[in-house]
């Protein structure tokens, strides 16, 4: 063999363990899905199942519950994307400056990424019940009336979106920092001989520097946002009036809950879809950012 | 008119044992070009960014044009400044770092296209205006930064050592461009460097500066030929002064192997008698140019040579620079190309005494 073709025998080697797990949990499962999804499988009777056609897809697609967890879906990242980003970036700014006391604020801001959602989840439920809650009883201090909060379909997804960006903010606050602190001092120096106040300083360096950071940060914060199900699931169980019913939940509870997998199967392939469409808008924006650098 | 005083300036850092910058006090005219030299860790950029407003003044007044200046922030203070890494933004092309002080300060756009296309002109970079400076060269890289100083035309310009970063080629060329642009402009500068040939040649006046104190201030000329102690005399001066330790007897000074015993011409010889040297050590600086091969010296002064061993000869061109072993002095010596002789050679050297230096031992302060 020759030593280019040896070359691209290594090369396959070296990929050959990703391969392998992409194909066992992503490639085959996807394959197995879309095959599921023109029959009517159920999870009691797998035996039994049969090709049915569109028919899934049609129920899907006319399903008001559905239509209306993607809808939820969107209002959720339309919100939470700025909001956690936001959030991070100026919890960044905050720890970046050297003061006493910074690690223990960095450790707070943190350790909401470290304790699991479900943990968090029912935390939260205590400090958002509209009866003896603790943010009623706050907003009471200011003379603001009790809030239906969770209990509320206008609500509810705002109660949900704030909780994820103060539990996301911690993990991208730090991809911030290690951004901010890439960033050379000697620019900022520059700048403000160049006679730039704090916030020209902010606006003219340390944004666009973060840029690369930022587009991370959006592209990674769009993934989690549309896996969105946990707090969901144990916060509102989707309710109230399907307000907070997001695709993957609906999906796990058509699939798990109510067995019918044919369904789920549809619901998921439309669902691949839709996240394939939001991934084509971002990579135009991320692209035409760059062009702009 | 903008003139420059820094009167009693002292910096520590928080934390730090001592001082930084020790007891600094200068006068800077308007117009003079000032170096600050130094090897690192003299306090040399310590006192430049005192002075652009990036440190604070631990105490002391800085004062531009009679204003006390202590608690003005570095952007009203409205300086230029030169950094050695260039700090060019590197998200805006060469136009808009250029623009980026004077559209902060509102210049009119037309004014700012003026300005900038001028610089570019007498820079060279009317043809990268565009570029991104990671597209760019040191050398460029280095221009831009130049440009963002001038366009200002701010009163003073600070450059923290601008030139290290570059290729001992383009220092040079650079080097003269900088003096010619000082030259054009007459803006007050102050610049800091590490290399005293730089110094030499760019400044009005250098400031010597060791351990956060200042050693020396003075023209290049006069640095060059009354170094105030042993320091300057060997940080000035490429290569350095050669000193070897000597007693002054009778109208000779004798190094303590006897090696070197050099008549002392009669002023000289006044001068220390007068200072209660007589008998005493010294510590005599010579400069490898005041050190001479040719027959002519020899003749002139015979009271005044010594024999060295050649250890390496560089042939330089013009000249030849010969390390040797003169007893146990280790001297070296710049002398014509034509005396140019292999290492192991003995040689006669003959010595200037009435270029020599000498400094007391203890303090090393010149005795001149």
């Amino acid at each position: 063999m020759n030593q280019k073709g040896w070359h691209k025998q290594v090369g396959w080697l070296y990929v050959l363990p990703a391969l392998l797990l992409l194909l066992t949990f992503l490639i085959i499962p996807f394959c197995m899905s879309v095959n599921y999804s023109f029959t009517d499988y159920n999870m009691l009777t797998p035996g039994l199942k049969k090709f049915v056609g569109l028919q899934n897809y049609i129920q899907t697609l006319t399903d008001p519950v559905f239509i209306k967890s993607l809808r939820n879906i969107l209002q959720f990242v339309v919100f939470i994307i700025p909001i956690q980003l936001g959030m991070a970036l100026g919890l960044a700014l905050i720890v970046n400056k050297k003061r006493p006391g910074n690690m223990f604020f960095k450790i707070s801001f943190f350790a909401p990424n470290v304790v699991s959602l479900t943990v968090t989840a029912v935390l939260w439920m205590y400090i958002v019940n509209p009866d003896q809650g603790l943010l009623n009883n706050l907003l009471g201090l200011i003379h603001i009336s009790p809030q239906p909060l969770l209990t509320s379909p206008k609500q509810a997804m705002f109660v949900i979106i704030g909780i994820s960006a103060w539990q996301g903010a911690g993990y991208q606050m730090l991809i911030f920092l290690a951004g901010l602190q890439d960033i050379p001092h000697s620019l900022y120096e520059a700048a403000e001989l160049d006679g730039a106040n704090a916030w020209q300083r902010f606006r003219h360096i340390t944004m666009p520097s973060l840029r690369p950071t930022t587009m991370m940060i959006m592209t990674t914060t769009l993934i989690a946002a549309l896996n969105l199900m946990t707090q969901a699931m144990i916060m509102t169980q989707g309710g109230p009036d399907n307000a907070t019913m997001t695709p993957i939940y609906y999906i796990y509870r058509t699939g798990f809950t109510d067995r019918q997998l044919g369904l789920a199967s549809a619901m998921s392939v439309i669902y691949g879809i839709v996240i394939i469409f939001f991934t084509i808008i971002q990579r135009k924006v991320e692209g035409r950012a760059q062009k702009d650098d | 008119m903008v003139q420059i005083d820094l009167e009693h300036v002292y910096k520590k850092y928080e934390k730090a044992k001592d001082y930084s910058v020790t007891d600094f006090n200068l006068h800077i005219n308007d117009e003079e070009f000032i170096v600050f030299v130094g090897p690192s860790g003299c306090g040399k950029s310590t006192t430049l960014r005192m002075i652009a407003g990036l440190e604070d003044i631990s105490k002391g007044d800085l004062k531009i044009g009679g204003k006390r200046m202590n608690d003005l922030p570095a952007k009203d203070r409205d300086i230029a400044m030169v950094f050695q890494n260039y700090a060019l933004y590197p998200h805006m092309s060469v136009y808009d770092n250029m623009a980026f002080g004077l559209k902060i300060r509102k210049t009119p756009k037309d004014v700012i296209d003026k300005k900038i296309k001028n610089a570019a002109k007498v820079l060279g970079l009317t043809e990268y205006l565009k570029r991104k400076p990671a597209d760019l060269s040191g050398g460029q890289r280095q221009r831009v930064a130049l440009g963002r100083a001038i366009v200002r035309d701010a009163p003073i310009f600070l450059m923290d050592e601008p030139l290290s970063n570059l290729d001992a080629k383009l220092r040079v060329s650079m080097r003269a461009e900088i003096a010619k642009i000082h030259h054009q402009l007459k803006t007050t500068t102050i610049y800091v460097t590490h290399d005293q040939v730089e110094a030499m040649t760019l400044a009005d006046r250098i400031v010597i500066m060791k351990d956060g104190k200042i050693q020396q201030v003075g023209t290049p000329q006069e640095v060059y030929r009354h170094p105030v102690n042993v320091f300057v005399g060997s940080f000035i001066g490429s290569p350095a002064m050669n000193f070897c330790r000597v007693h002054l007897n009778g109208d000779h000074v004798v190094s303590d192997d006897g090696s070197m015993n050099f008549l002392l011409p009669e002023g000289r010889l006044k001068k220390l008698r007068q200072q209660g040297y007589q008998g005493k050590e010294l510590v005599m600086g010579i400069r490898p140019e005041d050190i001479h091969a040719e027959q002519m010296f020899m003749e002139t002064f015979p009271e005044d040579i010594a024999t060295a061993e050649v250890t390496v000869s560089e042939l330089l061109g013009a000249e030849t620079q010969l390390y040797t072993n003169i007893g146990n002095n280790e001297v070296v010596c710049k002398v014509d190309s034509r005396d140019y002789v292999k290492p192991g050679v003995k040689v006669k050297l003959g010595f200037d005494m009435n270029k020599a230096h000498f400094f007391d031992p203890a303090t090393e302060m010149t005795l001149d």
